[in-house]
């Protein structure tokens, strides 16, 4: 390509209806979706084509917070990396702590001790019930409600607090260690848990007076981003939307890693395909996942909380490839770690479940009114630092 | 029919609204939630993971444990932590006069080794990310989180922090605690 053709196929943007692919129409309204600032967190852009207030086209344009994650991980050895594995979905950390641990523990063949596997299960689930709840406190507020984000955040808090005694962190947690976690969980801790939990059981239908039933909210999201299954299937969604959607596929079931397959708890699904699907899923995860730790803490047995001989920092993982893959708040996470013999991985592959929840935007917004898609877009719930990675 | 079921539902909506002002209204009556920060603060930060602080000697509260082996500097991640051993101490004029002598008559001569304690100890806060991989495989024992959440800066160069200056400060600190509470 010369350097001139080159030019001409950047130059120019959505000011100047620069698509891949041009449209059949001339008179259509570009409307760019997104950041004010490259450099703000969260970032994700959408480029719209409006014919008045419906969208004919969306496309999304990613990579505004791409940090290399995975070449990263190439230049540093396997416990050098865990504090990356804390940054990548700020919101769930401790599952993406579990996936890159899970798959080098499944290379190394590192043993876990049974408590670890239980602090992990109870540490995991309460950061899915944080997660679930920025979620639901960020989605009303992207549909026009601000009262609902500070109920949310009070509850999350009171769990940051607890999560913060072991983990030593708030919000990027680098806890998990190869062979255990680093550090063992203490009295207060259960204690604030179960305290927490009945605490929890008697907020929820609060949540649901306040929004759930809320006639605004459900007229404002009920039939809108009807995702029919085969779509999730076509993008490979996972997580809540894909559950939304009717398919009760859920990694802790499906192939059940740790103590999984220990536990007693249902997989929410929803028949109606549309955004207030997806919602009554989420709510639903968040009493599955204190029913799971409910019955965690009941099991929790003695013992040491990491494996003697764990990996030093300059651990050579033995020559080979191993994938795990973990339930997260938005989908399956999968880590592919491929060694070469030396201390730094060969090569590191991060599968996220918000990158494939986020392709299937463009087709599912097609057609519908633009107050409408940011109402889709709140529902798969994205979170962008992941889906760059 | 059609028309009265209609009106029914409106009507059903419209207390929906009013059970979430009920519950706005409720909460609106409670004490608030959030700590007001310079005027109170929180007490549950002591395992919250602040700057790096050294372990002191149990003897001697101005110098820590630490025996430069470099562990923590080697292993770090981010490359936040500088560290620099101690120099061998000069030989005194007598001392190299004794050398040579020795020399002279053929015998082995041996150097003074340097001691095993830090001369620096910076850690680059702005790069750290607190992983704790440097505190798990301290030997000794030496580094800690301290739990600083009140820390602050203007400066970015200030961000590095001087950790023996921070120990002998704090240990001077002790002191005047300490004899304080022997006066009284």
């Amino acid at each position: 390509m010369t350097r001139q053709a080159a030019a001409e196929q950047v130059a120019g943007d959505f000011y100047t209806r620069h698509f891949v692919e041009p449209g059949p129409r001339e008179d259509t309204l570009i409307l760019n979706m997104g950041p004010q600032h490259p450099s703000t967190h969260g970032v994700l852009r959408i480029v719209l084509e409006l014919d008045g207030e419906y969208i004919l086209r969306a496309e999304p344009v990613i990579g505004y917070l791409h940090r290399m994650h995975e070449k990263m991980a190439e230049v540093k050895t396997c416990l050098q990396y865990m504090p990356n594995m804390g940054r990548v979905d700020y919101l769930h950390p401790l599952a993406w702590n579990w996936a890159f641990v899970g798959a080098v523990e499944r290379l190394g063949e590192i043993e876990v001790p049974e408590r670890a596997e239980y602090i992990r299960v109870i540490t995991v689930e309460l950061n899915r019930i944080t997660s679930h709840l920025v979620w639901w406190g960020a989605y009303i507020l992207d549909l026009g409600a601000f009262t609902p984000i500070m109920y949310a955040f009070d509850d999350r808090e009171y769990l940051l607090d607890l999560l913060q005694i072991p983990t030593g962190s708030r919000l990027t947690y680098s806890f998990f260690r190869p062979g255990g976690v680093s550090t063992d969980l203490t009295e207060d801790f259960l204690k604030g848990v179960l305290e927490f939990i009945p605490y929890f059981r008697s907020r929820l239908p609060m949540y649901k007076d306040l929004v759930t039933d809320n006639i605004i909210l459900r007229k404002r999201i009920e039939e809108v981003g009807v995702i029919p299954l085969e779509v999730c299937r076509r993008y490979g969604a996972t997580g809540p939307v894909l559950r939304g959607s009717g398919q009760p596929y859920d990694v802790r079931r499906a192939e059940p890693y740790s103590v999984y397959d220990r536990f007693d708890f249902e997989i929410p699904t929803d028949e109606k395909l549309d955004a207030m699907g997806r919602y009554r899923v989420r709510v639903a995860e968040m009493e599955q996942s204190m029913r799971i730790i409910e019955q965690a803490i009941e099991g929790l047995p003695e013992g040491p909380h990491i494996v003697k001989g764990a990996p030093k920092p300059k651990w050579k993982a033995p020559k080979g490839e191993a994938y795990f893959a973990v339930e997260g708040a938005r989908g399956k996470i999968g880590v592919h770690l491929v060694s070469s013999g030396k201390a730094n991985p060969y090569r590191l592959k991060l599968r996220s479940p918000t990158f494939s929840n986020m392709s299937l935007f463009a087709e599912i917004a097609r057609g519908t009114l633009l107050p409408d898609a940011v109402a889709i877009l709140g529902s798969l719930d994205l979170v962008i630092p992941e889906i760059d990675r | 029919m059609g028309a009265l079921r209609e009106s029914w539902q409106n009507i059903v909506d419209l207390w929906s609204l009013i059970v979430g002002l009920k519950v706005t209204g409720k909460y609106f009556c409670y004490r608030h939630r959030t700590v007001h920060y310079p005027r109170k603060t929180v007490d549950n930060i002591n395992t919250f993971r602040g700057p790096l602080e050294l372990v002191p000697k149990s003897k001697d509260p101005t110098k820590p444990k630490c025996i430069v082996c470099m562990m923590c500097a080697t292993n770090c991640p981010c490359g936040a932590i500088t560290l620099v051993k101690k120099k061998a101490p000069k030989p005194t004029p007598e001392e190299l006069k004794a050398e040579e002598e020795a020399k002279a008559r053929g015998e082995k001569v041996k150097k003074k080794k340097a001691p095993k304690e830090p001369a620096r100890f910076i850690q680059d806060f702005s790069l750290c990310s607190l992983c704790g991989i440097c505190v798990e495989n301290c030997p000794v024992g030496s580094i800690r989180f301290s739990n600083d959440v009140y820390f602050a800066v203007t400066r970015r160069e200030d961000l590095a922090l001087d950790l023996l200056a921070r120990l002998r400060e704090r240990a001077g600190e002790m002191e005047k605690t300490l004899s304080v509470e022997q006066e009284a």
